[in-house]
């Protein structure tokens, strides 16, 4: 609980003025604090004059942290594949790993494995353990997180990633609490604190208005999903050498409570605008499904696909698997046109990485304009005509020749 | 047949932002709800209810003002809101939620089935859910988009995947988080705003469900949060200059080297 020194407040207000959660008011000269605190501490950091403190009742240290060391990844497998997200996080535990001095190891999980186990070496993994077990067809939460669990026990390591996938978000939190540890979800960033190796695990949350920095201090292994397409894989290696490790699991951690009748594929026709290399979006300053065109028209003659903010889904111009962003798919092509669309934090997640963001507002204030590469400020019913017919020039020279 | 749906209060999501500048969330106009997807697992509970019969129990965790949404509850077809609450919660976690949650339900006894939304718009964890069907050591499923029957103590029901959907069956108790596909919830009717007036929480504290205070609120959370901030953009940008045509023509040049 935050505790109030009442003596020694002197009533000035900064710490009001600093809480996150505006928890904290000064009532009568005297810092008063609210039910909504969520103990976050900034105001303990601020006080100039030692008012405020967090009385931690000396936390438990639950695991004996330095008996636990390495870090893992969770190779989704599904339908003879392994999950693009894997190696995402091969890539990400890669650099985690080298900068702890410990090994990356992979676990693969499924039925079916094949020679999936090299792959996961070739991007990065030092060791692979692999349970290939037809009781593992299906997913299930309780014969994944069962053996999961048996495997981290043996092993110990000290951080263990997952991709946050619908798998991923599904038993990696029962598996979490198995093993009475930390898990924080849909990360974006993960880094090592310097000074003591611990793992920095960053999110989004309140939508993507807001990011936290989290830990996991008293208890291993220190577990985070992470949003697929954020982080990059690294190239593949095949002089790489690493130890497959297959395990055969207790016959009785394979039972599952929950039975899978079916699994059906969902043929989508949806484009799958992760995939191009550039992508002309398009934004609320189209203005119609008529303006709208024009990014289409840019997009052909680019060879490259279409994209859009959720006001110009919402808009019905274009269909929501092109959505860019928070609530649609994070992108990141080799250029990213971003037309009339103003730069909420929660499109400029998904984008933000691209390699070069060409932006066309005709608002030089936008938001927008902080992830540009190249910024016009102009009319887009001024600018996209002008492009799009030189370009046209250009493909008509081409074709002359 | 015994339903139990959590729910939780929440800021409305789309209008919390950080002020830059004093790094604290803008105070005006945030509305607090009932968490969206909870709506969804309320309206799956009561539409079972409809079908087999049985009651639907509400129950948040939260300061007392959270009360409101289980009012809200109620208005939507739940018959009862419990109300968990107490100082000892505060700057839980998910872990610490899921211990808390886990100890109500056990103490309000047998149930069949506990609904969640899947996930909560603040936190955006989707970790309670299946961290309390661990606690309480039952089956669950995350995702359901749609429940397909429910007969001789077993459920049946479609679980959303990445790539298409699994069709499921398990046997109850058990738990499941619902995505918001599975229906479409109602609007409160008169009747059920005139309960929801007169309705009175069951309030329960940490003493009453006999939590251990260890595992209670930040002293019982795994996670601990290192800062908060606004999202970071920036990049060298390259504001180009001239006449339309000229900033044009300038484009066309960047275009030729980069693709
Ligand atoms: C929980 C949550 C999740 C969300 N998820 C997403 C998401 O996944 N993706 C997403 O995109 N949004 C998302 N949003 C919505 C987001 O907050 C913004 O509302 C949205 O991105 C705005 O779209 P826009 O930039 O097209 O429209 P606006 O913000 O209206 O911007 C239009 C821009 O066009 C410019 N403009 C207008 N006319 C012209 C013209 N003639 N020439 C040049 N420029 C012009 C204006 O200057 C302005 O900058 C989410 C919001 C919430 C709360």
């Amino acid at each position: 609980m935050l505790k109030i020194d009442k003596e020694a407040c002197i009533g000035c207000g900064i710490c009001e003025d600093t809480c996150t959660f505006s928890a904290i008011e000064v009532v009568d000269g005297v810092a008063v604090v609210g039910d909504n605190c969520t103990l976050c501490g900034n105001c303990v950091d601020v006080c100039e004059v030692g008012a405020l403190s967090i009385d931690k009742v000396e936390k438990k240290v639950v695991a004996d942290l330095a008996d636990w060391t390495g870090v893992w990844v969770y190779a989704e497998f599904r339908d003879g594949r392994v999950a693009p997200v894997a190696f995402e996080l091969l890539g990400a535990g890669r650099k985690l790993a080298d900068q702890l001095g410990v090994p990356l190891s992979a676990v693969l999980l499924g039925s079916g494995l094949d020679n999936n186990a090299q792959d996961l070496v070739a991007y990065g993994a030092d060791k692979v353990y692999q349970i290939d077990d037809p009781a593992l067809t299906h997913f299930t939460d309780d014969a994944y997180a069962n053996v999961f669990e048996d495997l981290i026990r043996e092993h110990k390591p000290e951080i263990v990633l997952a991709g946050a996938t619908a798998i991923g978000r599904s038993f990696i939190p029962r598996l979490a609490t198995m093993l009475a540890t930390g898990l924080t979800a849909d990360c974006t960033a993960l880094a090592i604190r310097e000074e003591d190796g611990a793992l920095m695990q960053t999110r989004p949350a309140f939508g993507g208005n807001i990011m936290a920095t989290i830990e996991c201090s008293t208890s291993r292994p220190q577990m985070a999903t992470v949003r697929p397409l954020v982080l990059k894989p690294n190239g593949r290696d095949d002089s790489r050498q690493g130890e497959i490790v297959k395990v055969t699991p207790d016959p009785a951690r394979l039972l599952s409570r929950v039975k899978v009748l079916r699994s059906v594929r969902e043929e989508t026709n949806e484009v799958n605008i992760n995939e191009a290399d550039v992508l002309v979006a398009g934004g609320r300053g189209l203005d119609s499904e008529k303006g709208f065109e024009m990014i289409r028209e840019l997009a052909g003659l680019l060879g490259g696909a279409t994209a859009a903010s959720r006001a110009a889904v919402d808009s019905g111009w274009v269909p929501y698997p092109h959505q860019v962003g928070q609530t649609g798919k994070t992108v990141c092509p080799k250029v990213y046109f971003a037309c009339g669309i103003s730069g909420a934090v929660q499109h400029m997640v998904g984008m933000q990485s691209s390699d070069t963001i060409i932006v066309i507002n005709r608002d030089e204030n936008a938001p927008i304009f902080d992830v540009a590469t190249y910024g016009v400020v102009g009319d887009v019913f001024e600018v996209l005509p002008k492009l799009i017919s030189r370009l046209q020039d250009q493909r008509a020279g081409e074709g002359d020749n | 047949m015994k339903i139990i749906v959590c729910v939780k209060q929440v800021p409305d999501a789309k209008d919390v932002r950080l002020d830059p500048k004093t790094n604290t969330l803008a105070r005006e106009g945030v509305e607090s709800i009932m968490n969206p997807f909870d709506r969804h697992a309320l309206e799956a509970a009561v539409v079972l209810k409809e079908q087999y019969g049985g009651t639907v129990t509400a129950i948040t965790m939260g300061p007392p003002q959270a009360e409101e949404t289980l009012r809200d509850a109620v208005a939507c077809g739940a018959d009862e809101g419990v109300l968990v609450s107490d100082r000892a919660f505060a700057g839980a976690d998910t872990w610490a939620t899921s211990y808390t949650l886990a100890k109500a339900v056990e103490k309000l006894g047998e149930f069949d089935l506990i609904l969640c939304g899947k996930q909560a718009i603040d936190g955006d964890t989707a970790q309670v859910g299946p961290g309390l069907a661990q606690r309480l050591d039952i089956p669950y499923v995350a995702y359901a988009r749609k429940i397909t029957e429910c007969v001789d103590g077993v459920i049946r029901l479609e679980r959303l995947m990445d790539d298409g959907y699994d069709e499921i069956e398990m046997g109850m108790p058990a738990l499941m988080t619902v995505v918001k596909e599975i229906n479409e919830p109602r609007v409160p009717s008169l009747k059920g705003k005139m309960k929801a007036k007169k309705m009175q929480a069951t309030v329960l504290t940490a003493a009453d469900i006999g939590a251990d205070p260890e595992c209670l609120g930040l002293q019982g959370s795994t996670t601990q949060v290192v800062k908060v901030f606004s999202p970071q953009f920036s990049a060298e940008r390259c504001m180009l200059t001239g006449t339309v045509d000229e900033q044009v023509d300038q484009l066309l040049v960047k275009l030729e080297e980069l693709l």
